[in-house]
This record gives structure tokens, sequence and C-alpha cells, in this order.
């Protein structure tokens, strides 16, 4: 049964099949677009609640921790709600709006996912450093931004652990994005969703294959940013 | 060595309930160096970086340079800030090799003075650990690496908070006459915290005592060690003060 | 994700020679348990106690599709069972392709489905001992209350040429569940390519495909059942082509061959089919729906209710 997959896999992946070139490339499409969003917001907060003291930091804190342990599916549901044609952003009928059923709504709630993480993470890595760092940096000339730049390349290991975490929350995900997604063919299609599917067709081997195709696209992914990570984590 | 660089009158820095530093007067000129001394926990290290510009004081009055940088006046600004280079107690180095690290405060200034860099390896004894990584320094390289990273800069003024502490004798001579020699050969006016008394005295033109953050006395070198003129000096001189 | 991963776990365990699936295992513990609790208590069995009776034999894992799920059918009459002989029905619903896959890899003892094609070379490949005629319910196209193509009280075969011809979108749950097996042939019964373009596939299971055909208001092909119970929760889409005989959906029972593997409750998945084919579990059945939504979900059709019944 394993070996079967393990060579049906392969098979998909030499055939180059157009319909799993497709559900590779929306899923990377969709992570992609997500992360890069979820790190260009979840970045800077983290940066921002590590350094910075304020009214109801903890609460923010608190809120960010719970996104971090949030279920997906509920997140999935709750785009799924704005979203929906009665819904209160679905109403609106604006062209800024993600439709349902679109790779639009699947990275409004991948961000919603990941983004926790990445902040969350970024703040552990940012608070890891010393805290008068920040003043020396000021005390050699550096002007603010300087200064957090630095920062932020000092605390470049535990950065890049919070983009793979929140890769990993949701190069995995299937919940939310079957619920907002839809699991269309050629147009929502994901590997997840597609392995849900076989599954549930009773194709195992060909979901196993899927599964191994995800395996060998994370790894790919990880290995590559650990690679940019490299020279941090071998000093 | 008459221009004036700081005037400080009331100077005061609160954190929350506690008043940490309490200064009724403090006048520094150009040129000289000035040793702040006094028990661990008197406010040295806080009104070191009050000086650096680094912390907005809680009231008073400080100018540098005849301007007001206490609250109700400017904020620093970042030429002013460049004129002056402060050395944390910690060597807070960053995470690349002795080189970068050096380099980092030349760079903010869009700086590239190889040759300064040399220098100043060569001076503080680092050239063989120049493509050494930070992290793995001992305690007494690092402080060297954090002292040439603010010399490097030659700022007019230099605030240095305990620059030997827990060093071996070689180390302490070895950054003690690097002061020397950039407050003789460049006229720096050089600030610096120390827990040692004999330190103050083999360095500095004038020395200050500080407890409980207020500023007990300020005096020549000299005249602080033979004839202060609080009983509480001449007890932390000779060492017998109860902290 | 958990369904699946304990599946994969099944499997590489398997291809291993172990017997990771004992029925004590722990990891049988991640299969859906709702049909175990009873829901409605039936009056007369009032019993102070609760649990499972002091017997208990096993447990019995019945894999099903997920509109059988989806109809509430079996939270009413699976009690009934479940006290009669003293074991615990765990439900395993998903597609019927994946309950027919599940059988095949002896990772269940009996399974209830409606897909006649699919269970004939199920049988037909010897992995099952025995199938029956349970019941059946029926399939309703269902649409926007507008119905902008104009296929209302259409036959099955003038609906689906109407749709076809008219391009416009029609979701297809394309996963290979008895629903996707009967539109699939009813698709080619009338001439049309199941692939066309119009036809969405959606990988989705019904209750999700309603909710996407409401928020789409588009087409599609639904057991009566799952439209029904989502009718009640505000669905807006109408009935447009029912009652032709096209429609029916026959559910059949099979027990799981017992030679696949020793874990299998071969005795126990045997009474469940007597069970639920005997006279008064049918009748049961024929009263299902009732009450909560005004008519019928299933109709009863085992040979004994039909004899019964003198047909």
């Amino acid at each position: 049964m394993f070996g079967k997959s393990l060579i049906e896999a392969l098979r998909l992946i030499l055939q180059a099949d157009t319909a799993l070139a497709n559900v590779i490339a929306v899923s990377l499409q969709v992570v992609g677009i997500s992360l890069v969003i979820a790190s260009a917001l979840g970045i800077p907060l983290g940066i921002f609640l590590g350094l910075k003291r304020f009214v109801g930091k903890r609460l923010v804190i608190a809120l960010l921790y719970t996104g971090m342990g949030f279920p997906p599916v509920v997140v999935g549901l709750f785009v799924y709600m704005l979203l929906s044609r009665s819904g209160p952003l679905g109403q609106l009928g604006s062209p800024l709006v993600p439709a349902l059923y679109s790779t639009g709504a699947m990275i409004m709630a991948q961000i919603i996912i990941s983004f926790p993480l990445v902040a969350g993470f970024t703040m552990a890595a940012v608070l890891g450093l010393d805290s008068h760092l920040r003043l020396q940096l000021h005390a050699l000339g550096a002007t603010s931004w300087q200064a957090l730049w630095t920062m932020l390349v000092e605390a470049r290991v535990g950065v890049l652990i919070a983009v793979i975490a929140g890769f990993g929350s949701i190069i995995s995900e299937v919940g939310a994005v079957m619920m907002v997604g839809g699991n269309i063919e050629g147009s929502t299609r994901t590997l997840t969703t597609a392995i849900v599917l076989e599954t549930r067709k009773g194709e195992f081997s060909m979901a196993m294959a899927l599964g191994l195709i995800l395996l060998l696209i994370s790894f790919i992914a990880n290995a590559a940013m650990l690679r940019l990570q490299g020279k941090a984590l071998d000093q | 060595m008459s221009e004036l660089l700081y005037r400080a009158t009331n100077l005061t820095k609160r954190y929350e309930e506690r008043t940490v530093v309490d200064v009724a007067s403090l006048e520094i000129e150009r040129g000289e160096i000035l040793a702040l001394v006094g028990p661990s926990g008197a406010g040295k290290s806080t009104l070191l970086r009050l000086l650096a510009l680094l912390e907005a004081p809680t009231s008073g009055s400080l100018q540098f340079q005849g301007v007001e940088v206490a609250m109700g006046g400017a904020r620093p600004s970042l030429a002013m800030r460049r004129q002056l280079t402060m050395v944390f107690q910690r060597p807070l180095l960053l995470n690349r090799n002795v080189t970068a690290n050096i380099e980092y405060g030349l760079r903010l200034r869009g700086l590239k003075a190889k040759e300064r860099v040399a220098q100043v390896l060569e001076q503080l004894g680092l050239t063989d650990l120049a493509r050494a990584n930070a992290r793995n320094l001992s305690g007494g390289e690092a402080q060297r690496v954090s002292l040439a990273r603010a010399m490097v800069l030659e700022t007019p003024i230099l605030l240095l908070d305990e620059p030997t502490a827990n060093l071996d004798p070689y180390n302490v001579s070895l950054i003690e006459n690097a002061i020397r020699s950039i407050n003789q050969q460049r006229a720096a006016t050089v600030v610096i915290v120390t827990h040692n008394v004999f330190q103050a005295r083999r360095l500095a033109h004038r020395t200050a005592l500080l407890l409980d953050g207020h500023l007990v006395e300020t005096l020549p070198t000299e005249a602080f060690f033979n004839a202060p003129d609080d009983a509480r000096t001449a007890a932390f001189v000779r060492g017998d003060m109860v902290y | 994700m958990r369904k699946l991963s304990v599946l994969i776990v099944c499997v590489l365990l398997l291809s291993l020679g172990l017997s990771a699936c004992s029925p004590a295992a722990p990891a049988e513990t991640a299969v859906p348990e709702s049909a175990a609790e009873p829901t409605k208590a039936p009056a007369a069995d009032a019993e102070p106690t609760k649990d499972l009776p002091q017997h208990t034999a096993g447990r019995l894992i019945l894999a099903t599709t997920t509109s059988t799920q989806d109809s509430g059918l079996l939270d009413d009459i699976l009690p009934d069972f479940e006290k009669e002989f003293g074991v615990k029905v765990d439900v395993i619903a998903v597609g019927s392709g994946e309950a027919m896959r599940l059988g095949q890899a002896g990772d269940a003892d009996v399974l209830l489905v409606h897909s006649p094609k699919a269970e004939k070379e199920y049988m037909d490949g010897g992995h099952g001992t025995r199938r029956e005629d349970v019941m059946y319910n029926d399939f309703v196209i269902i649409g926007p209350a507008d119905d902008p193509v104009g296929i209302k009280g259409m036959s099955v075969a003038d609906a689906l040429r109407m749709l076809a011809d008219s391009g416009a979108e029609f979701l297809s749950r394309a996963d290979k569940s008895g629903t996707n097996a009967k539109e699939i042939a009813l698709w080619e019964a009338n001439g049309i390519d199941p692939n066309s373009a119009f036809i969405v596939k959606t990988g989705l299971g019904m209750g999700d495909l309603l909710t996407m055909a409401q928020e789409k208001q588009a087409y599609t092909l639904s057991d009566r059942a799952t439209y029904l119970s989502r009718v009640k929760g505000g669905l807006d889409l109408v009935v447009l082509v029912e009652g032709d005989k096209a429609l029916f959906n026959p559910y059949g029972v099979i027990t799981v061959n017992p030679e696949k593997n020793d874990m299998i409750q071969a005795d126990l998945a045997t009474k469940f089919v007597d069970w639920i084919i005997s006279v008064p579990v049918q009748e049961k059945i024929s009263q299902y729906g009732v009450e909560e939504y005004g008519g019928a979900l299933f109709t009863p059709d085992s040979a004994l209710w039909r004899e019964s019944k003198g047909q």
C-alpha cells in the first residue's frame, strides 16, 4: 500500500499532470501570498509588542496567544460568515472584498490563521534580545529606524522561525480552505483539500501520493528558509 | 579648557515611585576626564544615560552645549546625539564578527574608515580577533571590542560605564591607556563611571561622588582624594563607607 | 485532517503487519462517536443505567455515508440496537467510495451505503458476505427560487438537457459519493458529458455543497433528507424537479468479509443486518422525519418489509 503510493507519487510528478500542477500552483499561490501578507503585518506588530510599553499591551498579547492556538476551522467559519451573501462584507458587493469560494477568500482565512503565529514568535524573538541593546545602538548614533533594523537583524533566527511557524500552520491547513474555498476543481482545490477528497473517494494511494508531494514541498520550503538563517545558526 | 559642555541643574530621574537621580548642580567642561564614583545603586549609570541623551529627565534642567534638552526643551537632534558615544557596562555586541561590530557605528553614518578600524583594532590588541564572531569572545575581549566600537567613531564626547569591571590587570591598563590617549590626542571629553576609586585617581581630572542619586561633591581629583570638603567623600575614599 | 492521519497510521501499521486496530487500541478512539451517544432515549427504557449494559460485548464499526449521518436517522434508530445487543456502534460517516474502501481494508464491520453499481462490484470482489436492501430515499434537483433556467416541474431528462443548454452553473460533489455516482449516471443516461464546463466540480460533502449552492444561487442535486434538514436551517433554494423514478436512491447494508482480519465483528455485523431489515425497525424508519419535516425522509424497502406488506 505504502510502496504503491510512493510509485503513484513519482508517477504523478513525472507525468506533470496538468490537474496536479494546478492543485500545486493553487496551494503555493495561496500559501505564498498569505505568508507574505501575514509576515508584513505580523513582524512589525511583533517588534512593536516586543519593544513598546503601552496601556492594554497584556490584552493584545493575550489575544495574540489565543489566536496562535485558534482552530483554523473557526477562522474559516468566521471568514465564511463575513463573506457570505448575507454577511457584513459579502453584502457590500465591493470589488475589494474577495468573493466566497475564491482564492482571495482562502488567502484571507490563511492570513488570519498565520498572522498571530508570526507576530507572537517575532515578539518572543525580540523579547529575547538584551533590554539595553536598543539604547546601546542609539548611543552609537543609530536613528530609530536604524536601531529597529539592527534589532530585527539580531533577532533574525527567531523571526525566521516565526515565518516558518506561520508557513507550517497554513500549508497543512484544510478545514478553513475547504470551507471558504469550496475545493473547486481547477480553481480552489489545494493539496490538502485534494487529499481529503481522494480519501473520501477511497483513493487512498492517490491521497498518500498527494500527501507525499505536500511533504516534499513543505520540506523544500523549510530547507530554503533554513538556508536563509543557516549562517546565523552555524555561528 | 573653559568651554562648558554640560550644565545640569536640579536634574532628577524617577522610575515609577523611585527617584534614582537627583543632582542639584553638575558642570562638565570640554576636554576633561570626569570620573563618577559611588557605590552600586547610587544612580551613576542612570546619570550617564541622561548625559548620553538616551533618556529624558523627569524634572530639572539639562543643557548640552547651551541647548536645553530636558523637559520643555528640544528633543536631542541626531547631529547632537552623534557628538557623543556611550559604552554600556555589559558589552552588547552584535551577532557578527569583531570587525563588523566595530564598523557598525561608522556604517550608521555612511562611513567606511578602514584605516581607523585597523588602528583601533591594533590599539586594543584585537587585530588577531578581527574575523572572530563576537559570540565566541571572552569577557575581556568583548569589553575591548565594545570600547573599540565607540572609540572608532572619534566623537568629541565619550561616556563609559564601568569599562573595566571584572577585567584582569593587563586588560585594565590596556583600556586605561586607550582612554588617556584619546583624551590627550583628540582632546575628547570623557565621563567614566567606576566603582573603583583607584581608577578614578589614575585617569580623571576631576572626580564626583554620587550617593543615593545625590551628587555629594565634584572636585579636582587631587583634592578629592587628599582634601575633600565632605566627610562622606573622605570615608568613601578610605573605603570604610557602609553601603 | 485528524481522521486522515488516523487512517494513514492504520494503513502504515497494517502494511507492517502489525495489529494496530485491536478493539482496545487507543488510536481508534479518534473515530467519531457522535452516534454512540443516544440523543433521544425512548421513554419506555428510562432506566437509571444510562451507560451501556454491563455485558458490553464490544463495538461495531459502521461505515456509512455523510448524507445518512446528516439526515439524523442513525441518531434516531441506533440507540435501540445498542441497548438491545449491549454494544456500542461507532459510525464513520464518509463518502460511499471511502466507506467501501474501509470495508475492503477490513477497517469497518458493516457498511450502509447507496451506490448500487459500486456495491455490486464490492460484492463481486468478495469483500462482503451479505448484501440486503434497506430502504430508499429520493434525490431532488434544487435551485434558486426564481429558477432562471426554468426547469421547474420538468422530467429529469428535460431538466438536465435544459441546464446543459443554458450553461447555468451546476454544482457537483465530484467526490465519488453515492450522490455523485447518481448524478453522473443521470448525465450519462441523457447524453451529457459529466465533465462539461458548466458542471462545477467541488469535492464537497452534501451539507457544504448546499451551503455553496445557496451562496452562488446555483443548481444542484441533493438527497431529500439533507435538503430538508437544511431548509429548516434557513436554506432558501427550492425543489424544482422531483418524483421521477430516475431519482430514487436505494440504500444497501453489507457485512464485511470477516476473512480480512480477525478483529472484524462478523457476528455482530450479521445481527445488525438482521436488525435493520426487521419489520419493527423498518416501521421506525418509515416514521422518521414525519414529525420534524412533515414527511418521511426514507421509504423502507427490505425484503422482510415488502413481504409483510404483501408486495
